[in-house]
C-alpha cells in the first residue's frame, strides 16, 4: 500500500518537474553547506590537534623573569636568570621526565651558492625527546657534543630544502654566521605550530656551541628558556610546583620576594586552542544548519501551494475511497522524496565543493561519515517535519468542498 | 425486493456564520430497492445535491438515519465512510472529474489503488472496463485528449472498477451534447438491467429522467413527487 502511494507521490513530483527541482534546490544547498562547513571545521580541528601532537606532550616552559629599570618593567627574558645548571636540576626532579635548556636566535646560514635565514636552536639531546622529534636521516648529537661544543647541526626540512634543494644535507657543511657546521641529521617534518610558525624552518645545534661560538651573550651560561616534560598528565601540577620551589631555592629568592622566572603550562594552552577551533566548527555547522532550515520552510511553502492547487484532485481521490491516511501519506512522501533526493544531491555537491576548496585555497578539510550521516538525517527530519502540516491539511479537506473547488 | 437504501427522517442543516444553521433537507423518508434506477429531479437549491452527498457517504445527516445495505451510515467515522465508498459506491460527476496529469488507464484504476490491489491487476481490470465502455485502446491517452462523451465514459469505467452495488451520477449529461447524452444514458441502462447495479441519477432534464424507472421530484428540501415509470430502452 505504501509502495503504491509512493508511486503516486513520485508521479505527482514528476508532473511538476521545475517546481520539484526548485524546491529540492533549497535542501541541496542546505545539505551541501552543512557538509562543507563541517569539513572546514573538522579540517581546522585536525590541524590543531596535529599541531598539538607535534609539540610534544605534558610540556612546561620555564621563562626567565623580567628586569626592572628605573620603574619600567621589561618583558620576560630581559634578565636571563636561568642557566644550564638550572635545567639539569629540573631534569632530576621526581615528577619531571626531562628538561632541556634552550637558546634560540635567528641566524643566516650559507651552503655554497645558497643562503637562508632561519631560527637556530641551541639545546641538549633531551630537547628532541621532549618534543617527540624524530630524525628522518642521520644521527642526533650527544652529551659529548654538548660538552665539547662541537660544530654539528640537525637541519629541519624547510631549512634543508632551501639550502640543498631535494638533495640530502647529511654529511654536508653549512656556515651559520660564518661558523662552519657539519650537518649530521635531518629532522622529520613537524609542520605548523599552533601560532602558525613553520617548525621545520630551523637548525638545532648543541647548547654550548650556540652559547660560545655563535651568539655573544652579556650573561655567559644563561639560557632563554627551559622546556621540561612532566612524567604524566597527572604530574603536571606537581611538576609545576616542584620547579617553582627548586628555582626559588636555587636563585635564593626570599619569602615574599617576587619570582625571577615564570612556569607556563603549554598543554593548557593547547587545550584552549583546541576548544576554540571546536567552537568555530560548531558555529560554522550551526550557520549552515540555518540554510537547511530555510530549505525545509521552502518545502512547506511549496507543499502548501501544491495542496491548494490540487484540492480537486484530493476531492476526487477521497470520493473514490481514499482514506485520510492515504492522502496524508501521499503528500508526506512527496515532501520526503524531495528532501531525500535533495540531500543525496547535496551530499554529492558538498563533497565536490569541499574538494574544490581544498584544492583551490589549500584549506585543510576533513569529510567524516558522521557529518554526511548527520546532514542526511537532519534533511529527512526537515522533510517530514515541514511536510506534515501541508499533508495533514490535504487529508483534512472536506471532500464535498474539494470536489466543488475550481 | 430488498431495500438497498433506507432514509428515515433525514435532515441536513449547514451552519452560516453565527446565525442558526440553515436547513436544506427537512426530514426526507426514502426507500430504494436494490436494482432500481431512480432519477432525482428538482431546481437548483432544492436539496437534491445535498441528498446525493449523503447518499454517496461524502456527508452525514444532521439527524435521522441512513441505512445502506443494512448499516447505519450516520454512525460511521470518516475512514469507515471511505471504506463504504470504496466497496459499495461509484460516482459519476457532471464535470467528469478525471485527474488531468495521469493517463486514462490509471484514472480508471484509481479506486483499486486504495483497495490495495497490485498494479498489474489494477491495469488488467482497467483495460477490461475500458473495453466495456467502448474505449478499448485509449488507455495511454490523457483525459484532455478525449471528447466530453469519451471522458464521461472513462469516468463511468472508473466508477465501475470496484464492482459497486450503487452508482451515483450527478448531472452526468450536463456537459454533453444530446447525441452523446443518449449514448451515456443507454450505457447506464445496460448497467442497470444487465449488471443489476442500482442507479441514482440527479438531473433536471425530463428526457434524461425518462431513462429511469422511478422519478423523484424535490422542492425546498422535501420530496414532492415519487412516481414509477416505464423506462426508455
Amino acid at each position: 500500500m505504501i509502495a503504491a502511494l509512493a508511486a503516486e507521490s513520485l508521479r505527482g513530483l514528476r508532473a511538476n518537474r521545475l517546481r520539484t527541482a526548485l524546491t529540492m534546490l533549497g535542501i541541496i544547498i542546505g545539505v551541501a553547506a552543512v557538509i562543507v562547513m563541517l569539513a572546514v571545521g573538522q579540517g581546522a580541528q585536525s590541524m590543531v590537534s596535529s599541531a598539538i601532537a607535534s609539540m610534544g606532550s605534558n610540556l612546561l616552559v620555564i621563562l626567565s623573569g623580567a628586569s626592572t629599570s628605573g620603574g619600567t618593567r621589561m618583558g620576560f627574558g630581559t634578565i636571563p636568570t636561568l642557566t644550564g645548571a638550572d635545567a639539569e636540576a629540573i631534569g632530576e626532579l621526581p615528577s619531571v621526565a626531562a628538561a632541556a635548556p634552550t637558546v634560540i636566535e635567528a641566524a643566516q646560514m650559507v651552503s655554497g651558492p645558497n643562503n637562508w635565514s632561519a631560527s637556530v636552536t641551541g639545546t641538549t639531546p633531551e630537547f628532541l625527546t621532549i618534543r617527540a622529534w624524530q630524525l628522518a636521516e642521520g644521527v642526533p648529537f650527544t652529551e659529548v657534543d654538548v660538552r665539547s661544543a662541537s660544530r654539528v647541526a640537525l637541519l629541519g626540512l624547510t631549512a634543508a630544502t632551501n639550502l640543498f634543494g631535494p638533495a640530502s644535507p647529511v654529511g654536508k657543511t653549512i656556515r651559520i654566521k660564518n661558523v662552519p657546521f657539519t650537518v649530521i641529521g635531518l629532522l622529520a617534518p613537524k609542520g605548523q605550530s599552533l601560532d602558525g610558525r613553520d617548525q621545520d624552518d630551523t637548525a638545532v645545534i648543541p647548547l654550548t656551541t650556540a652559547q660560545r661560538k655563535l651568539f655573544g651573550n652579556r650573561f655567559p651560561g644563561t639560557v632563554r628558556f627551559i622546556i621540561a616534560q612532566a612524567k604524566s598528565e597527572d604530574a603536571m601540577v606537581r611538576a609545576e610546583r616542584e620547579i617553582n620551589e627548586l628555582l626559588r631555592q636555587r636563585h635564593r629568592i626570599r619569602e615574599g620576594q617576587e619570582d625571577d622566572f615564570t612556569v607556563r603550562n603549554l598543554t593548557a594552552l593547547a587545550e584552549t586552542a583546541a576548544a576554540s577551533t571546536r567552537i568555530m566548527s560548531i558555529m560554522l555547522g550551526s550557520i549552515a544548519s540555518v540554510s537547511l532550515l530555510v530549505g525545509g520552510i521552502g518545502i512547506m511553502n511549496i507543499m502548501l501551494v501544491s495542496v491548494t492547487e490540487r484540492t480537486r484532485e484530493i476531492g476526487i481521490r477521497v470520493a473514490v475511497g481514499a482514506r485520510r491516511r492515504d492522502i496524508l501519506w501521499q503528500f508526506l512522501l512527496e515532501a520526503l522524496f524531495i528532501s531525500l533526493a535533495g540531500s543525496l544531491i547535496g551530499v554529492g555537491l558538498g563533497i565536490g565543493v569541499t574538494h574544490a576548496l581544498a584544492a583551490a585555497l589549500g584549506m585543510p578539510t576533513v569529510i567524516t561519515p558522521w557529518s554526511i550521516g548527520l546532514s542526511f538525517a537532519v534533511a529527512a527530519a526537515v522533510g517530514i517535519f515541514f511536510g506534515f502540516y501541508p499533508a495533514r491539511k490535504a487529508a483534512d479537506l472536506n471532500p464535498i468542498e474539494a470536489l466543488r473547488y475550481q | 425486493m430488498d431495500d438497498l437504501i433506507r432514509l428515515v427522517g433525514v435532515t441536513k442543516a449547514y451552519p452560516v456564520g453565527d446565525a442558526p444553521p440553515v436547513p436544506v433537507l427537512h426530514g426526507v423518508d426514502l426507500r430504494i430497492a436494490a436494482g432500481d434506477f431512480v432519477a432525482i429531479m428538482g431546481a437548483s437549491g432544492s436539496g437534491k445535491s445535498t441528498l446525493m452527498n449523503i447518499l454517496g457517504c461524502l456527508d452525514t445527516p444532521s439527524s435521522g438515519d441512513y441505512v445502506l445495505e443494512g448499516r447505519n451510515i450516520a454512525e460511521l467515522d470518516v475512514d469507515e465512510l471511505a471504506a463504504v465508498r470504496l466497496r459499495l459506491l461509484g460516482f459519476v460527476f457532471q464535470s467528469f472529474n478525471l485527474l488531468p496529469r495521469i493517463d486514462v488507464l490509471d484514472n480508471v484504476a484509481l479506486p483499486l489503488l486504495y483497495a490495495g490491489v497490485p498494479r498489474r491487476e489494477r491495469h488488467r481490470r482497467a483495460e477490461q472496463l475500458l473495453g466495456r465502455v467502448g474505449l478499448q485502446g485509449y488507455g495511454a491517452r490523457r483525459p484532455n485528449q478525449l471528447s466530453g462523451g469519451q471522458q464521461q465514459r472513462v469516468a463511468i469505467a472508473r466508477a465501475l472498477i470496484n464492482q459497486p452495488r450503487l452508482l451515483l451520477a450527478d448531472e452526468p449529461t450536463g456537459n454533453l451534447d444530446s447525441e452523446t447524452s443518449v449514448d451515456v444514458m443507454r450505457l447506464f441502462g445496460t448497467l442497470n438491467t444487465e449488471d443489476g447495479i442500482t442507479l441514482i441519477i440527479v438531473t433536471h432534464e425530463a428526457d434524461i429522467a425518462a431513462y429511469a424507472r422511478r422519478r423523484i421530484r424535490f422542492r425546498d428540501g422535501r420530496i414532492v413527487e415519487d412516481t414509477a415509470t416505464e423506462p426508455l430502452a
